[in-house]
């Protein structure tokens, strides 16, 4: 029988742990979760909080994150954390702005528009000058 | 000595130019490290969360998301085009802009609409300019991606997604495959396939807390936004990595081009020397005559 179960916590930035436990507590959306070796299956999401894994050798880690997804099977436990802090009203107004954003982008030639426009007439201007200084070159 | 002050001129300004093309490209292999280092740390939470979503999807609980039902009927597609915001970096935005305007063209032709979230300052002027109708828009992302700041644009497609506004999604964007070659590559996102996700090894159903609606909604969305966020991050290698090459092609081109203006500096001094010697010795000859 197994007596350790292996751990591990990625973010979508990176890979924050990974290891063997004996035993992890987890901040699940419902209260919080013991999970031991050779747990059921389970899915769930979890707040903000911390996540205390005992090692092995008997130390214990904390770890915080700030909401996310555990998955559990009976050898393994993965968290996938977020890396920022999310919800329904923060989502959606961060949603809200970029349409907003875009819209405007739309309506008025915005400064973003008209720079990459500029700038596509300074290419076409460069190159130019660069043929004129080429017929320049040869018939001197 | 006529016309020497103009090539000395130009020589000292290709010079200038030259340094700065190369510090770019070292600017740029220093980034394009970081860049890769940063798409290969992602890439475990990309792995772990496609395993846990075919597991879901063959799963088969009570609740099918509807990211992974497949509409009869396709009217409207969205695309989100990856782009970098800054640009002298080869054709990398051309490549992709192409990709997406020829898919956009193809599409227009079979009646489609199409919604566009532009990510990246190059993408979103370009989109702007051909007229394109975009939903969402996500600039200045700096050398790092993060994965808030991509939240908002997603969900904005996500959201039509659900709304039935549009049927499809794709992304395209600069698949970094080593230091000298990137790929243009054009992902269907949504709906999303059992093959896209890979077979499950072994078949369970979970325990699902609060309930399996809930849970694996957070996890799809989470899903596809670690797809788009590893896509970003693959553009920023690519973008530094082509950068290094379009710099490194600059400095030497600039060198070559020092090198033919020096060699006409020096035929024009040369030409002027021997003319003054001869007019001295031509003024010796009358003298002495």
């Amino acid at each position: 029988m197994a007596t350790t179960i292996q751990i591990d916590v990625v973010s979508a930035e990176e890979s924050i742990f990974s290891g063997e436990a004996e035993f992890v507590v987890a901040p699940a959306i419902m209260g919080e979760v013991g999970i031991y070796p050779r747990h059921t299956p389970m899915l769930t999401t979890i707040k903000p909080g911390a996540l205390r894994i005992k090692l092995a050798a008997g130390e214990e880690q904390l770890i915080f994150v700030s909401g996310g997804i555990l998955e559990v099977q009976p050898g393994l436990v993965t968290v996938l954390a977020d890396t920022a802090i999310r919800g329904n009203d923060l989502d959606e107004a961060k949603a809200l702005e970029v349409k907003r954003l875009a819209e405007e982008t739309l309506k008025s030639n915005s400064s973003e528009v008209n720079y990459a426009l500029a700038q596509s007439e300074l290419v076409e201007a460069i190159a130019q000058l660069q043929a004129i200084a080429k017929l320049r070159k040869t018939t001197h | 000595m006529a016309g020497s002050k103009e090539i000395r001129t130009k020589i000292k300004s290709v010079e200038n130019t030259r340094k700065i093309t190369k510090a770019m490209e070292m600017v740029a292999a220093s980034k394009m490290r970081k860049a890769q280092d940063r798409m290969r740390a992602a890439r475990p939470y990309a792995e772990k969360i496609r395993n846990v979503a075919a597991h879901m999807s063959f799963a088969e609980p009570e609740y099918k998301h509807p990211f992974l039902i497949k509409r009869d009927t396709v009217k409207s597609v969205g695309v989100i085009v990856v782009t970098s915001d800054k640009g002298l970096c080869g054709g990398l935005n051309t490549n992709a802009l192409r990709v997406a305007v020829n898919q956009m063209q193809a599409w227009e032709a079979e009646n489609l609409s199409v919604q566009v979230c532009a990510i990246g300052n190059k993408g979103l002027g370009f989109m702007g300019r051909i007229n394109a109708d975009v939903k969402s828009q996500l600039i200045g992302l700096g050398d790092a991606p993060h994965m808030e700041k991509l939240i908002g644009p997603v969900k904005v497609m996500l959201d039509a997604y659900v709304a039935g506004e549009i049927d499809q999604l794709y992304v395209v964007y600069n698949k970094f495959i080593n230091a000298m070659k990137q790929e243009t590559k054009l992902e269907q996102l949504l709906p999303l396939s059992g093959e896209n996700l890979g077979a499950p090894k072994g078949h369970w159903d979970y325990i699902y807390e609060p309930e399996a609606q809930v849970v694996i909604d957070d996890l799809m969305v989470r899903y596809v936004e670690s797809v788009i966020y590893q896509a970003v991050a693959e553009n920023m290698a690519s973008e530094q990595s082509a950068r290094m090459v379009a710099m490194k092609a600059a400095s030497d081109n600039a060198k070559t081009v020092i090198g033919e203006l020096k060699l006409v500096y020096n035929k024009a001094r040369q030409a002027a020397i021997t003319k003054e010697i001869s007019e001295i010795v031509g003024g010796a000859a009358a003298v002495s005559g």
